[in-house]
């Protein structure tokens, strides 16, 4: 049955609502920060929209995330926080993509990667009128999932092992468009073997990621090899990417720094990295987990959707 | 060379992939987590009818193909070739038995079909959905019963065989379906 626009706007508000209840009853504090920014992301896999103004000479970007204001806050001593905010990606578009979405993005001062995995959890339970599942969560590291679905270590795996995989796989790609990038040759793999097995049967958890693709998160203090990121998938759809947070301003610079050589090598456009952040980052960010959550999915999934 | 960035995929677009013309039946954005995004679709090889996936890695720019879908009036057959004609233009176009295909039991003359050019030569040929053609051949009709639902072959005017009722008898003008190869009804 088709829901009216009545209903599904009542639906959305009322979505809303518990997740402010939610927060509120934790002590986590509601911001707002601005959507346009001097700076940009350099991640060069997400393509920000620049805008230009009257007001000054180099352009503006949208926010592709709040990750940047919010941590400026956390370093200037606001405690926990959190954010439902709108997003821009441009060239992302499809039945999970539209290139401006909702976000919810939260961050917890003394929390673990862990400790912010629990709270997800309660978060996406709480606000379900019916349970997801009535299973536990699962909790996998990346390279379990490999080892569990390819039967590869994604941590030592060659391009050309990789390769292998995807071949027997019968996914059909151009090898040299990939290039030796094990980035992609990964991606490929998660995205077209293993994402759309994960959380079938309830929440499942991925932690662990390649050291590559840490992102913004801190490296394991254990294993370098691998980041402190999580990701949470509900019936094969991402949900949420979180991280115990990177602290280290010279470590961030030194990313910040390396995205935009890639950037530059690779012709692509060319935005100005956040010294703000890095600034602020040298005053100390507080110890804490944040994690983003893409509303419009979580929704989608609550209302039984079939796209956003 | 004309080419289509993987932004521009969309149903229906037209692909030149290993010197083959293919449609996109379908195409999915994917992007996991943080990283490479890809263009997953599954296309129709529009020679073969084939349909395969692919997957595509965002950016990445795919030859175009020329194919158009026209209508053509369907004129003759010299017995290797099928002839078609634009209307307006009066231009003609022959198709092989292979670009023809199945649509050979339905083409009658003077229908208009929609035929698929590619680089201007016809590659597939689609029939309209409801062609009406005369029985040329069948077993005598049970006259009087129009009742027990039995059915029999019919051959037609095309060379096709459908399945009639009983009464039809040879002659008579058939509305036929061409998506199912299924009788419709009599046409007085």
């Amino acid at each position: 049955m088709v829901a009216s626009v009545k209903q599904m706007l009542k639906a959305k508000a009322g979505f809303c609502r518990d997740i402010r209840e939610f927060f509120s009853k934790r002590d986590v504090i509601e911001v707002d920060t601005p959507v346009l920014s001097r700076y940009g992301t350099v991640d060069p896999s997400i393509a920000s929209f620049e805008v230009n103004s009257a007001f000054s000479k180099s352009p503006l970007y949208l926010q592709t995330s709040p990750e940047f204001a919010m941590k400026k806050l956390l370093c200037n001593g606001s405690g926990s926080i959190y954010q439902i905010c709108h997003s821009f990606r441009d060239g992302e578009e499809g039945r999970l993509h539209r290139h401006e979405f909702s976000m919810l993005e939260w961050y917890r001062v003394g929390f673990t990667m862990f400790d912010l995995i629990d709270e997800v959890e309660e978060l996406v339970l709480s606000i379900f009128p019916v349970k997801v599942t009535s299973t536990k969560k699962q909790v996998f590291s990346y390279s379990e999932l490999f080892l569990k679905y390819l039967d590869i270590d994604p941590l030592v795996a060659t391009v050309i092992q990789l390769q292998q995989v995807a071949y027997c796989n019968k996914i059909n790609i151009n090898k040299d468009v990939m290039g030796d990038d094990r980035d992609s040759w990964l991606n490929l793999l998660m995205s077209h073997l293993i994402e759309p097995q994960l959380g079938k049967c309830g929440l499942t958890f991925v932690y662990g990621y390649p050291a590559s693709q840490a992102a913004l998160a801190q490296l394991n203090q254990d294993d370098n090899r691998i980041a402190d990121r999580f990701e949470l998938y509900i019936n094969g759809v991402e949900i949420a990417n979180g991280f115990q947070e990177l602290q280290d301003a010279q470590e961030q610079l030194r990313r910040f720094q390396a995205e935009q050589q890639y950037r530059a090598d690779n012709g692509m456009m060319q935005i100005p990295y956040d010294k703000e952040l890095i600034a602020a980052l040298e005053k100390g960010l507080p110890f804490c987990s944040g994690v983003a959550v893409g509303l419009d999915r979580l929704f989608m999934l609550r209302t039984g959707a079939e796209s956003i | 060379m004309a080419t289509y960035s993987t932004n521009e995929f969309k149903s229906g677009l037209k692909l030149l992939i290993d010197g083959d013309p293919y449609t996109i039946v379908e195409n999915e954005f994917v992007k996991p987590g943080k990283g490479q995004a890809f263009n997953r679709v599954k296309i129709r090889n529009l020679k073969t009818g084939r349909v395969i996936d692919k997957t595509y890695k965002s950016g990445e720019s795919v030859e175009a193909a020329d194919v158009m879908d026209v209508d053509l009036q369907y004129l003759y057959c010299d017995g290797e070739f099928w002839h078609f004609m634009d209307e307006k233009t009066f231009e003609q176009v022959a198709a092989d038995e292979s670009a023809v295909g199945d649509a050979k039991l339905y083409l009658k003359e003077q229908d208009v079909c929609e035929v698929t050019l590619w680089n201007g030569a016809p590659i597939s040929v689609t029939p309209p959905n409801f062609v009406t053609l005369a029985v040329t051949d069948t077993d005598p009709g049970l006259r009087g019963d129009t009742a027990t639902g039995g059915l029999k072959p019919a051959t037609l005017e095309t060379g096709a065989v459908v399945k009639v009722p009983l009464f039809i008898e040879i002659g008579e003008v058939l509305k036929i379906d061409t998506r199912s190869g299924e009788y419709t009804g009599r046409v007085k």
